[in-house]
């Protein structure tokens, strides 16, 4: 499905502001995989989703998706088959457009065969309607509402929304859920799960909540330095807890004096 | 005190400058750029469209307009988007060049005449009657804005708005913003550049100085527009700018019955505007003091 090839990446190499954020990270994902990506701040992990996405081409290594070489697709054609979600609620919507005008455009961007002059369809705005019911949100009988009135938490989810209209082949999530009070966090998470189940589609999720990067998925990484450090999966992955999982981490020296994790339940 | 002439001309008029209101509604509002292209823009619609009328193809002359319109506005997105020259003074450095293309359009002369040259409007006098320049202007508007509002609601129309809207989200779902900022400012030019075709044809004179001030007029239409109609569809707003732009004309025509010389119309306008987009920090002044009186502290 997705297969990392050595990928690195320095930023401003030969000045005094040289940082090798990504080093020779090789990563496999299956068709379905939602793994959950752990780290320090700093450690690499947005870069690693910005590799992913193109929004800079990497020093090193390839990157394939469903067998076909993307290393060096420019960002806006992946960006066909590639969803993603950041940490602002604000960044992934166009506020004075009304739900339905984000939808459509969202999914007339990702739809293959559409044309500059498409338009959408009764039908689609239907199919509209009952995804947004979905969310139970009560979202369906707003539709033409400017998104700008929409809460942080209605507006990610939206999001998200825009993001799977068509499924996509990989969905990357940016600690999408951060910015959200804890209440809405949750309820965003549970609609992640559902939409990332229900249409089986493959997910990289980065968190800095430790039980939610072991309960959610099916794989979990973590990274530091520029590195995959640490791979869990299975049983080992079922058997852990955010405690021994913090201890592994501090005998690895990764989390020093920053408070890296909430390890609270929430 | 204001007779039939009066209104029908002020209808008329606000039609035809109507395009311009839409058009910066497409640059201003939509896009979120102040287009200063738009005076050399309509100017070059003028000159254009009268001396392809002169030529003998007055109906062909008004797409040759838009077209050479939509010329400016590429360049004024090419010095944007491509050079990164701020919007702005993109705007500028075109409406500056365009004087001399202008002129040169009209044979390096300040005006061209009309008077024995027939236009659009002569062509349809036989079967309209008194109506001959209204319904011409009126059609045009209406299809224009019947076009827009549709394109506005397809594929790249979303993508436009979007870029204008929120840039963060376009640049992370990765719109071409280089593209869509071209295609509206070709679009929008093209619209200023059709509004100054027909008013040559109008008025039967091309003249170099036609457009100077045009995008405060439009900016004017476009906010009166505004405050008559409620915010929502898209359809609304343009419905609002051809609204706007002939309430303007109504107003012009009442300050010139008072006897107010038509040099005084450009201060006006340009108060209204600035009134107008000053609003919202005007209030914003306003508020904390009155708030900090009623809590008294
Ligand atoms: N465009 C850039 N130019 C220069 N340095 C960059 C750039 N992007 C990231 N970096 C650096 O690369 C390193 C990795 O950054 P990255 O954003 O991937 O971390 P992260 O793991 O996502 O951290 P966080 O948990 O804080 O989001 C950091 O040291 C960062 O300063
Ligand atoms: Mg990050």
């Amino acid at each position: 499905m997705l297969k990392l090839h050595n990928i690195s990446k320095t930023f401003n190499p030969g000045t005094v502001n040289e940082k090798t954020a990504l080093s020779g990270v090789n990563l496999h994902l299956a068709p379905g995989d939602f793994v959950t990506i752990l780290g320090s701040n700093g450690a690499g992990k947005s870069t690693l989703f910005g590799a992913i996405a193109g929004s800079f081409v990497v020093d090193t290594g390839a990157i394939h998706l469903d067998g076909v070489n993307i290393t060096n697709m420019p960002d806006y054609k992946r960006s066909k088959f590639i969803g993603r979600l950041f940490q602002d609620p604000l960044k992934g919507t166009a506020p004075s457009m009304t739900i339905e005008e984000n939808l459509a455009l969202a999914y007339m961007r990702a739809s293959s065969g559409t044309s500059p002059f498409s338009m959408i369809s009764r039908k689609d705005r239907a199919e509209f309607r009952d995804r947004l019911a979905e969310l139970g949100l009560g979202l369906e009988d707003r539709m033409n509402h400017p998104v700008g009135l929409l809460s942080g938490g209605q507006r990610q989810a939206l999001t998200l929304l825009m993001a799977t209209l068509v499924t996509p082949k990989l969905l990357l999530l940016d600690e999408h859920t951060a910015a959200l009070d804890p209440a809405t966090a949750e309820k965003v998470l549970e609609l992640t799960k559902k939409i990332v189940e229900e249409n089986h589609i493959t997910c990289l999720m980065i968190t800095h909540n430790i039980p939610s990067a072991l309960s959610l998925g099916n794989r979990t990484i973590m990274m530091n330095n520029g590195s995959i450090v640490l791979e869990l999966a299975g049983e080992e992955r079922a058997n852990m807890t955010t405690e021994r999982l913090l201890k592994v981490f501090h005998e690895q020296g990764i989390s020093n004096d920053r408070i890296l994790f909430s390890a609270d339940a929430e | 005190m204001i007779s039939t002439a009066v209104i029908l001309s002020a209808l008329e008029l606000g039609c035809i400058y109507a395009l311009v209101a839409m058009a910066l509604f497409l640059s201003f509002r939509v896009l979120n750029i102040a287009d200063m292209t738009t005076d050399g823009a309509f100017t070059l619609g003028c000159a254009v469209s009268a001396t392809v009328a002169v030529a003998g193809h007055p109906l062909l002359a008004l797409p040759a307009a838009m077209l050479a319109g939509a010329c400016a506005g590429f360049i004024t997105a090419f010095l944007q988007t491509k050079l990164n020259i701020p919007s702005i003074l993109a705007g500028i450095i075109t409406n500056t060049g365009l004087y001399t293309v202008n002129l040169a359009v009209m044979g390096f002369s300040s005006n061209v005449n009309l008077l024995r040259t027939p236009t659009l409007f002569t062509l349809v006098q036989p079967y309209l009657g008194s109506f001959f320049k209204l319904v011409p202007a009126a059609v045009i508007i209406v299809v224009m804005g019947i076009a827009l509002v549709i394109f506005l609601n397809t594929r790249l129309g979303l993508s436009i708005r979007a870029t204008g809207d929120n840039p963060d989200m376009v640049r992370a779902s990765s719109i071409n913003t280089g593209f869509t900022i071209t295609v509206g400012l070709c679009l929008s030019n093209s619209l200023t550049a059709l509004s100054g075709a027909l008013l040559a044809q109008y008025q039967k004179t091309a003249d170099i100085n036609l457009g100077t001030g045009m995008v405060i007029i439009g900016l004017a239409s476009l906010i009166i527009g505004e405050t008559l109609l409620p915010k929502g569809k898209i359809w609304m707003k343009a419905l609002g700018a051809i609204l706007g732009s002939i309430l303007y004309r109504f107003i012009i025509a009442i300050a010139l019955r008072m006897d107010l010389p038509s040099e005084c119309l450009k201060l006006i306008s340009a108060t209204i505007v600035a009134l107008a987009i000053g609003l919202p920090a005007i209030k914003a002044y306003l508020k904390p003091a009155t708030k900090g009186g009623k809590t008294g502290c």
